[in-house]
């Protein structure tokens, strides 16, 4: 195997024995992406890519590079959400996640991971730079909003890469792409320098190429952050403690509002399957209900898009980015926001404003926050029985490119089954399961109490063990 | 509840975006539909429930009024579209 093709835990062995060099890391990565980005592009200015002159560093992870989602800030490296309307902005500051993880030793990659502009998708299609192309097949969507990130780490153009989540964001991509990808608890990572969509939904998360490697991830990243205010003060745990396999007696919930139509039918074998496999490593599973499952799609385009217009407003062509030639001010907002957003970005800004406005308030955005308060107690009255939850986590696999893109509803209802998780909360990991009969990969989502990552690691990591689906390559 | 053309206009105007009417037109439809989706929300009694403003129990998180180096003038105005001085610069705002 190449060196691009080892997980992060891998490569680390192989640099504390001296056995190889960063430089032939970097050489390997660089490789890679040259051969493969014309056909995928999961990164964006590729042309920024300059020779690798860095050096190994003195922190545990030796210089290890990752990928970074185009939504937090590097300093000095281009962060623009993949939006016209911050062309050519290169943060002043690391966001949190970053300064944590230069101190732990990692390089960051030069060039970023391609997403939807400011997050607003779940394909990927909605990027200034230009679609990701899905390495399992070229003609599909490698999902969204954190599709770059995913389809970099699948591809081995990636060791390990940061996503964000607001509504599945991480989760999805990872099960399109057949990568691990992790939603921490609200509060357990800092926002600090992720840029904003939905500030009460929003995490950063690992996308690895094993359970293993999200451990040590989460590992970095996490912990309180006195620039965060919701950031919560829990420690930092030693997630690679719940690596031990064992499951044996572990409660787990099957939500029966899951397995409902629209999810398909190769899906739910696969699916299935997976849960049958939980059960032979000893856990115990029963059905159990989330009954305003169906209200979570509402819920959320209502909070999220609320949000959203009230985070974006500071794209005004004044401070950063792109900024439209006027000589009146308001005027000057206007075509700036017109020019410097794309069509999704403008569309749940207004559908966000209309749900914050006079006369709307009450029957859209406090009724959304009303119903959220009852799709949390749907979950913690499971978690006072049960140790977590196991569901797909999309309903489909990848889809066409171009499919979905017409119908703004339909791309919406991709996140039936990640989007709750995010209004309740709670942490959630998506681990490869399975591939279609095309070839697509399929993931089984695990849901946790809140602060109860371990959880996620410990089932996670011993279904991974138990099954080969993670050591597949695409062929490209 | 639908959503007519002059409400999506007045609230692109309180969003600060300018609509073609291409993009009017095209909204118009999109918002209609998601709209409608949205109101099986009204489906709900929800009298009773408390709103989730907030997922976590924290509230009024204050931190150490310590003062601490900030971003000098120089380097936050580095992505500036225009600046002069040590100021931001727009269009004139005053007649």
């Amino acid at each position: 195997m190449d060196l691009n093709q080892l997980t992060a835990h891998e490569l680390l062995a192989k640099l504390n024995s001296q056995e190889t060099s960063l430089k032939a890391v970097m050489d390997s990565l660089y490789a890679r992406i040259h051969k493969v980005e014309p056909k995928v592009n999961a990164y964006i200015r590729r042309q920024e890519l300059k020779d690798f002159t860095g050096n190994s560093t003195s922190g545990f992870l030796k210089g290890l590079p990752i990928t970074i989602k185009d939504n937090i800030c590097t300093e000095g490296i281009s962060t623009e959400c993949c939006s016209k309307i911050l062309q050519g902005f290169r943060p002043p500051y690391d966001a949190t996640v970053i300064k944590k993880l230069k101190e732990s030793g990692a390089t960051i990659f030069p060039i970023k991971a391609n997403m939807d502009e400011f997050a607003f998708g779940s394909s990927t299609e909605n990027s200034y730079f230009g679609v990701t192309h899905n390495p399992w097949n070229l003609d599909c969507v490698p999902g969204g909003s954190s599709g770059g990130s995913a389809a970099a780490v699948a591809n081995d153009e990636a060791i390990w890469a940061l996503g964000s989540d607001t509504g599945g964001s991480i989760r999805q991509p990872a099960s399109f792409c057949g990568v691990v990808g992790l939603k921490p608890t609200y509060g357990r990572v800092s926002r600090f320098g992720l840029i904003a969509f939905a500030s009460s939904l929003d995490q950063i998360g690992p996308i690895t190429k094993d359970v293993q490697d999200a451990a040590i991830l989460m590992g970095i990243i996490c912990g309180h952050d006195s620039k965060d205010s919701t950031s919560v003060n829990q420690g930092t745990p030693n997630y690679t403690k719940s690596l031990h396999g064992d499951i044996k007696g572990l409660k787990i919930g099957i939500p029966k509002e899951y397995f409902v139509e629209g999810m398909d039918a190769e899906v739910k074998v696969i699916i299935e399957e997976a849960i049958e496999k939980l059960k032979t490593l000893g856990a115990t599973t029963k059905q159990v209900s989330l009954p305003h499952t169906d209200y979570a799609v509402a819920v959320y385009y209502i909070i999220a898009t609320a949000e959203a217009s009230s985070n974006l407003a500071r794209f005004d062509g004044v401070q950063y980015g792109y900024r439209a030639q006027s000589d009146n001010l308001i005027q000057m907002y206007k075509s700036t926001r017109a020019e410097g957003f794309g069509q999704e970005a403008k569309r749940r800004i207004i559908l966000g404003t209309f749900a914050l406005s006079h006369g709307y308030y009450d029957a859209y955005y406090l009724r959304a926050l009303k119903v959220r308060t009852l799709i949390k107690q749907d979950f913690d009255k499971v978690f006072q029985d049960f140790d977590c939850i196991v569901t797909p986590t999309s309903p489909t696999s990848a889809f066409k490119i171009g499919e979905r893109v017409q119908d703004p509803l339909k791309m919406y209802l991709s996140d039936i089954y990640t989007i709750s998780v995010n209004l309740a909360g709670i942490p959630a990991i998506s681990v490869p399961c399975g591939f279609t009969k095309k070839g697509l990969p399929v993931g089984l989502q695990i849901m946790a109490k809140p602060f109860d990552e371990e959880m996620l690691f410990r089932v996670a990591h011993a279904f991974e063990q138990n099954t080969d689906w993670h050591k597949i390559k695409p062929k490209i | 509840m639908s959503i007519d053309k002059e409400t999506i206009n007045h609230v692109a105007h309180l969003a600060r975006i300018e609509l073609q009417p291409n993009e009017l037109e095209k909204l118009s439809g999109e918002l209609h539909a998601i709209l409608g989706f949205i109101d099986k929300l009204s489906n709900l009694n929800v009298e009773q429930v408390k709103p989730a403003s907030h997922i976590l129990p924290i509230s009024n998180v204050l931190r150490e009024d310590q003062p601490h180096i900030s971003l000098f003038p120089q380097k936050a105005l580095e992505n500036a579209p225009s600046k002069k001085g040590n100021f931001f610069s727009v269009p004139k705002i005053i007649e």
